[in-house]
């Protein structure tokens, strides 16, 4: 279970993006965010957001045109 | 704000030379994406980019001279002659269905990008001469905006990692 979900189905590039970035600081270091996307540019984006700000991308599916990450927050 | 991680202080400049709906995207969402992956970015707005700083924005497209323009329309795409593109009203009507599609798509409005990028600590430069050129009033300038010119802007490029004009 995620410390926190971001729900961004229905939200374009890169607004799932700059909303993640302000979740994750309202999670726990070590803590877990999840965040619901139907953006299918988000499958890339995150994998690079993660890449570069250090944070961990610990999963990411796809189910129905939802995609779902689940991002560790590093310090 | 979350201070910038010392192993991943990139920096980037953008310089922003359009002012209309749609030129005005790409300026912003980078700005703002790359703040959002802790760099920082400064951008400097001249000639008709200037606009995009202005407290009121009222950002219109125009398909004149846009052979490259598709859009959606009714399952199809659809290209404006120039012919058509130079009437009046086309404009306004273009503005109006280009605003209906970001909304419909969930893209952000300009306002929002603009202002997610204030939150984010981007740097806002405004060309001094470009204010002087136009008759712009700095009263009717957004307040987080600076001052500068060549040599301001050329000082950052220096010092960025990336440099962009758009």
């Amino acid at each position: 279970m995620a410390d926190k979900t971001l729900d961004a189905k229905g939200l374009n590039c890169p607004i799932p993006i700059l909303k993640a970035k302000k979740a994750i600081a309202e999670v726990p270091v070590g803590g877990t965010l999840e965040i619901l996307a139907t953006d299918p540019g988000a499958v890339a984006d995150f994998q690079a957001f993660t890449r570069q700000t250090g944070h961990t991308l610990v999963e990411h599916s796809e189910a129905g045109g939802v995609y779902r990450f689940l991002i560790q927050r590093a310090a | 704000m979350e201070t910038t991680s010392p192993q991943n202080a990139k920096t980037m400049s953008i310089i922003v030379t359009k002012g209309t709906l749609d030129w005005a995207y790409p300026p912003f969402i980078l700005a703002t994406t790359a703040a959002a992956m802790d760099v920082k970015v400064s951008m400097f707005f001249t000639f008709y980019g200037l606009t995009l700083l202005k407290k009121k924005l009222d950002l219109q497209i125009s398909p004149l001279g846009k052979p490259d323009m598709e859009m959606p329309m009714m399952g199809m795409h659809m290209k404006m002659p120039n012919l058509v593109a130079v009437l009046p009203g086309v404009n306004a009507a273009s503005t109006t269905m280009m605003k209906n599609l970001i909304k419909k798509k969930g893209v952000a409005s300009i306002e929002d990008l603009r202002a997610a990028a204030i939150e984010s600590d981007v740097e806002f430069i405004g060309c001094q001469m470009t204010l002087d050129l136009f008759e712009l009033d700095r009263k009717d300038m957004i307040d987080g905006m600076t001052l500068g010119g060549a040599a301001t802007y050329m000082e950052k490029a220096l010092n960025s990692h990336i440099n962009l004009f758009i």
